[in-house]
């Protein structure tokens, strides 16, 4: 049996806002499955991933807070996934912002008066630092050649064994009873509480503000223009006079910049202090988000709800249901497997040709 | 035994663990050799070499054999490839993200079938023992005293070689991989055979995975292959795309692999983090070596390595 793809002519907007939550609706199907073969009701399983996590306000917090980090590093991602340049390094990204703009954070602590300027500096430091380190593999792409794939990743793991040396090493708390972890910031260093005895943070109002603004920047300037036609024509791009390495530079900076903003307010807002480890894979589970949102703004903050939903979701399961952690991980790799299928039968017809070969 | 003796064989047993650190990226990175000589970039070997490795131990418990366990990691990584296929091949989706989605499907899925085995150990994979030849001084283990995994490593590499510049079908394979438009309107069958390329590839990942539960550790851990298939990815590209050069290249990383537990254990006064960081900033200083050394030559990487293909009938 032969298959083939017609690319369709006109594509209409309905089966491209329609193919994510069919997808949606597939690995739904597909995880109940694989929650009854674990010998589990997967009627009781959907109730506590997708149902539960909604019928309180603390735990509604917890989905805006887990959101707000992946909604943050997506939309980044957005720009450079739209220029087909393929940073995969967010995870690293994030970790350096949180780390060094939390070194401010641990830095400030002590000093009178809760000053005005720790929370600013520590934002601008994070956001920074995500940047210069989005650029390392930049330039080495621009200017050698080499694949920014590889690089990014590999340089994730260089940041999370730096941040685990600070956290034991230089930053650790000296009264902190050897606990791996640096002072607890002082309220300077705090990003505010939105709700009065609430765990929801200002990060998650700095994450739908990104959001807003990448609408806008992608859809109303010439930057977003040309990363937009450098992903759908490269050719026409360059008759455009729109340049590789300045695009890939540009890309590289804004994602990298959001990945850090996302790490020092998960710092800042959140946690409070520097540990170890600071992130439980945002940085990865950030490029199912961007591609389950079709790489837009706003799609990428229905998909980072729906996401940090499930993650939610998934720690209830495993201690109601015993059902463990990595059935979400599973589900959200399945998740985007089958987004990106759809998305090919959105845009080509497909034709079974019975008796031909391939 | 005399001193002379002893640092022989002092030399062997280091030679015997960087060919043992250096197996399971040989086995992945020829894989993915030849996935990305037809024209598919698999970015998802990570994920297939830890769910073989989790399958290849689950299925080595139960059956009490290494062999059938080798086997079923083969046939996970095998079956995850497929599905990467179906995506990339048939459905022509994003070769980069449907990758991505195979790792975390991979690692999800790895932690479900390995869950109940965590904290077990098995013997490791049995080595072989040659009468008076495993025994020799200096070179009998090295030669004659390794595990199957080893053997196999080396004679894929062979084969891989012999296969791509000496049959026919690797010819057709190589020639997909620069050129998918052109090799179709010869009428050759472009994705029939980069869906094969991939299955072999997704099979050798498994396969490295199996090895690292099955003889290296030998137990199995959540996430243990730790990025070893992204080392193996980069060592294609440092390899240019050739086999023995993979082989090369793995014992080079495998070296430093070596070096860095071996400097680890003996605390030479830099934190441990930085010595466990080598690994990953020796593939990014290789990969830039590479490339500075290229500047001229242009890319060796198969020209249509990562794009879609959708045949216009």
């Amino acid at each position: 049996m032969r298959i083939d793809l017609t690319p369709r002519t006109g594509r209409s907007a309905l089966m491209d806002a329609l193919s994510p939550i069919l997808a949606f609706l597939a690995a739904l199907v597909i995880g109940g499955l694989v929650v009854a073969a674990l010998g589990r009701s997967p009627a009781a399983a959907f109730v506590t991933y997708f149902m539960a996590p909604l019928s309180e306000v603390w735990s509604l917090q917890e989905v805006a807070i887990k959101a707000a980090p992946l909604a943050l590093i997506a939309t980044g991602l957005a720009f450079c996934y739209r220029a087909n340049i393929w940073n995969i390094g967010a995870e690293g990204q994030f970790v350096v912002g949180g780390l060094f703009g939390g070194w401010i954070g641990v830095a400030a602590h002590g000093i009178p008066g809760d000053p005005l300027w720790v929370l600013p500096l520590m934002l601008l430091v994070g956001t920074g630092a995500g940047m210069v380190y989005g650029l390392i593999p930049a330039l080495l792409k621009v200017h050698l050649g080499v694949s920014e794939i590889l690089t990014s990743l590999m340089l994730v793991y260089v940041a999370e064994l730096l941040l685990d040396y600070m956290a034991r090493g230089p930053l650790r708390d000296p009264a902190g009873f050897n606990f791996p972890q640096s002072v607890t910031f002082d309220d300077a260093a705090h990003l505010p509480y939105l709700m009065e005895g609430g765990t929801l943070h200002a990060g998650v109002a700095l994450a739908v503000a990104v959001v807003v603004l990448a609408t806008l920047v992608l859809g109303r300037t010439l930057f977003g223009f040309a990363v937009r036609v450098v992903g759908a024509s490269p050719r026409a791009a360059r008759f455009a006079g729109f340049g590789d390495a300045r695009l890939t530079l540009a890309v590289f900076a804004v994602s990298g910049a959001a990945a850090g903003l996302a790490g020092i307010s998960e710092v800042a807002g959140r946690i409070g202090q520097l540990q170890p480890s600071i992130s439980p894979g945002y940085g990865f589970t950030a490029i199912i988000v961007a591609f389950l949102g079709r790489l837009s703004p706003m799609g990428i903050l229905v998909a980072a709800l729906v996401i940090a939903l499930t993650t939610i979701g998934g720690e209830g399961a495993q201690i109601d249901l015993k059902l463990p952690l990595d059935l979400t991980r599973a589900f959200q790799g399945l998740l985007l497997a089958l987004v990106l299928g759809a998305d090919a039968l959105s845009r080509y017809r497909v034709r079974f040709v019975p008796g031909a070969t391939a | 035994m005399t001193v002379h003796g002893l640092t022989l064989d002092i030399v062997q047993m280091v030679l015997v663990t960087i060919v043992a650190a250096a197996t399971p990226l040989m086995i992945a990175a020829l894989g993915e050799l030849v996935a990305e000589r037809a024209g598919v970039l698999n970015l998802g070997v990570e994920g297939m070499m830890v769910l073989g490795a989790a399958a290849g131990f689950a299925v080595a418990v139960e059956t009490g054999s290494t062999f059938v366990g080798a086997v079923a990691g083969a046939g996970a990584g095998l079956a995850l490839s497929a599905l990467f296929g179906l995506l990339t091949v048939v459905l022509s989706a994003n070769q980069v993200a449907s990758g991505l989605a195979m790792t975390i499907l991979g690692l999800g899925l790895s932690g479900l079938v390995g869950a109940s085995y965590v904290g077990l150990k098995r013997d490791p994979a049995p080595h072989l023992a040659l009468p008076g030849l495993t025994d020799l001084p200096g070179l009998g283990r090295l030669l004659f005293g390794q595990d199957g995994f080893v053997y196999l490593a080396f004679a894929l590499a062979a084969g891989v070689s012999w296969f791509l510049w000496r049959t026919r079908a690797g010819l057709i394979l190589r020639a997909i991989g620069d050129d998918h438009t052109a090799t179709h309107a010869l009428g050759l069958q472009v994705r029939r055979v980069r869906f094969r390329a991939v299955l072999f590839g997704g099979a050798c990942a498994g396969l490295a995975g199996a090895y690292l539960s099955l003889s290296y550790t030998p137990f199995w851990a959540p996430a243990m292959t730790a990025g070893r298939g992204w080392i193996a990815l980069a060592l294609v590209v440092f390899a240019s795309w050739r086999p023995f050069r993979v082989l090369a290249g793995a014992l080079l990383f495998g070296g430093a692999t070596v070096l860095q537990l071996n400097a680890q254990a003996a605390g030479l006064g830099l934190p441990g983090q930085a010595l466990s960081a080598l690994p990953y900033l020796a593939t990014i200083l290789a990969l830039v070596l590479l490339s500075l050394g290229r500047r001229r030559g242009g890319s060796l990487a198969p020209a249509a390595l990562g794009r879609v293909f959708t045949p216009h009938r």
